[in-house]
């Protein structure tokens, strides 16, 4: 089939590169993109597993989304947290989601969580790790409750409690002192929260609100904004300018909707008697 | 230097009670010198979706041709305007596919959806350079006084302004930000989207 003139090839397109690679030389670095300096965590309890996330995104020093989501949908029993480049976790949990979607249709079965950690990996490990995406993998399958982190650079490992991101030291000193095997559920969604509080309160690239999800074989539940410790008061005055402070020059209205009026030309108004 | 600030402009999106507001400075420059003050970095998708482009000038026009294209593609393809939320993603999707070749821009969508009742919902989104969504409840910002930008917004924004007190509320942040901003500034233009018009309008400011 003739492809037309319009198509455009999937994948990423390298068109800037040239110019691009001109202005490093040149000494002009690139700019900064969105990156998630996050607390991630996830933990295995008696049934099921709990994954939980902070809501801070940064640019630089700026704060640029104060209640981002960042745990990622994979299936129905399959989450992914997710933490780096922003944009990079965005895409790419959502390019294996597709994937995961496509091949629980094409085997019949529920996909397993290994499934989604192997087709992470290799795409990770294809990029070198210019992909920046650093993520915890937890879900339930039918060999059981699973979690695993997927290191930018392709590396993986399973575990039973796990913390990635600019916070994880934090939260995995609460895993290490606070976790113990076969949990229950509530005690274990406990765990993550104070896991991610530890990351919100002591990194500063984590912030805001937590968020949580529970996967069991028969549920999942997403918690978003489980936790909001950091609220924002309510102003004690208002800001509002009175109309009319700001000078204007020009003004031109653009209006949406369309008048319409019939002008009888000629002959004579229809008998409606 | 960073590529960024090559051209200097700023731009920002608030929220209101159903309304949304987007508006810009107008300079272009070539570091610190003044180039234009009549540069449009904003720019009208369908009658109630506005995009803007802040960053390096040569990409500003290429990718709204890019997205003038391929809006108008996704309009004779599905027969009926791109809602606002779609828009985000097309935008999102066209920035993610240059990854490693990046276009540098930060672009500010600000429009009103569509609701099953017929009534509108404002909606606004921002992304980084390389197609992050940033879907906000309040306000975005991006550009060089995008710092700035963050400051006034935080402090001057609140819930369901009417459109009258949106464009003083979205006009006072951004021309007080951009004053604070050497690569910003020269003018400000700004756009009040509501149900039935958009009111567009260029503000008196400092010119230096």
């Amino acid at each position: 089939m003739a492809t037309s003139s319009v198509y455009t090839p999937a994948g990423f397109n390298f068109s800037n590169q040239i110019r691009n690679t001109f202005l490093q030389e040149r000494g002009v670095p690139l700019p900064k993109a969105t990156s998630t300096g996050t607390t991630i965590v996830g933990c295995l309890f008696k049934d099921g597993v709990v994954l939980g996330a902070d809501t801070r995104a940064t640019e630089g020093d700026i704060v640029a989304d104060k209640n981002c989501e960042k745990i990622h949908y994979i299936t129905d029993s399959i989450r992914c947290c997710g933490a780096g480049t922003a944009a990079d976790t965005e895409f790419t949990t959502a390019l294996i989601s597709s994937n995961m979607e496509l091949h629980g249709l094409s085997t019949g079965r529920k996909p397993q969580v290994v499934t989604a950690m192997t087709m992470l990996k290799q795409m990770l490990f294809r990029y070198q790790g210019h992909v920046g995406a650093a993520l915890v993998l937890g879900g339930v399958d039918a060999t059981g409750p699973q979690l695993f982190t997927i290191h930018p650079h392709g590396s993986t490992d399973k575990l039973p409690y796990v913390t990635m991101g600019s916070g994880s030291l934090a939260a995995m000193a609460v895993f290490e002192s606070g976790w113990q095997p076969n949990m229950t559920r509530d005690d274990a969604l406990n765990l993550v929260k104070a896991a991610v509080a530890a990351g919100i309160f002591n990194d500063l690239g984590s912030g805001s609100n937590i968020d949580a999800c529970i996967i069991t074989a028969t549920h999942t539940e997403m918690l978003r904004n489980v936790e909001t410790p950091n609220e924002r008061v309510q102003k004690e005055r208002r800001y509002v300018f009175r109309r009319g402070t700001t000078a204007w020059k020009t003004e031109s209205v653009r209006k949406l909707i369309v008048n319409e009026e019939t002008t009888i030309i000629g002959g004579d108004a229809m008998d409606t008697s | 230097m960073s590529i960024m600030e090559l051209n200097g402009g700023s731009v920002i999106a608030m929220v209101g009670k159903d309304c949304v507001a987007i508006a810009s400075d107008l300079r272009l420059g070539n570091q610190a010198l003044g180039l234009s003050s009549n540069f449009q970095r904003i720019f009208p998708v369908t009658d109630r979706i506005y995009v803007g482009l802040p960053g390096l000038g040569t990409d500003v026009h290429t990718l709204w041709e890019k997205f003038r294209f391929r809006v108008n593609m996704y309009t004779i393809k599905e027969e009926r305007e791109i809602e606002p939320e779609t828009f985000a993603h097309l935008v999102s999707s066209t920035l993610y596919e240059h990854r490693f070749g990046p276009y540098f821009i930060e672009p500010v969508i600000a429009g009103l959806a569509k609701t099953p009742s017929g009534g509108v919902k404002p909606f606004i989104a921002a992304t980084d350079l390389i197609g992050c969504l940033n879907f906000a409840k309040d306000f975005v910002v991006a550009g060089t006084a995008s710092s700035k930008l963050f400051g006034m917004a935080e402090g001057l924004w609140e819930p369901d302004l009417e459109p009258e007190d949106l464009f003083e509320t979205i006009s006072q942040a951004l021309m007080n930000a951009v004053d604070r901003d050497a690569y910003s500034g020269w003018g400000c233009v700004v756009h009040v989207i509501t149900k039935d018009k958009i009111v567009t309008r260029t503000l008196k400011g400092r010119m230096d």
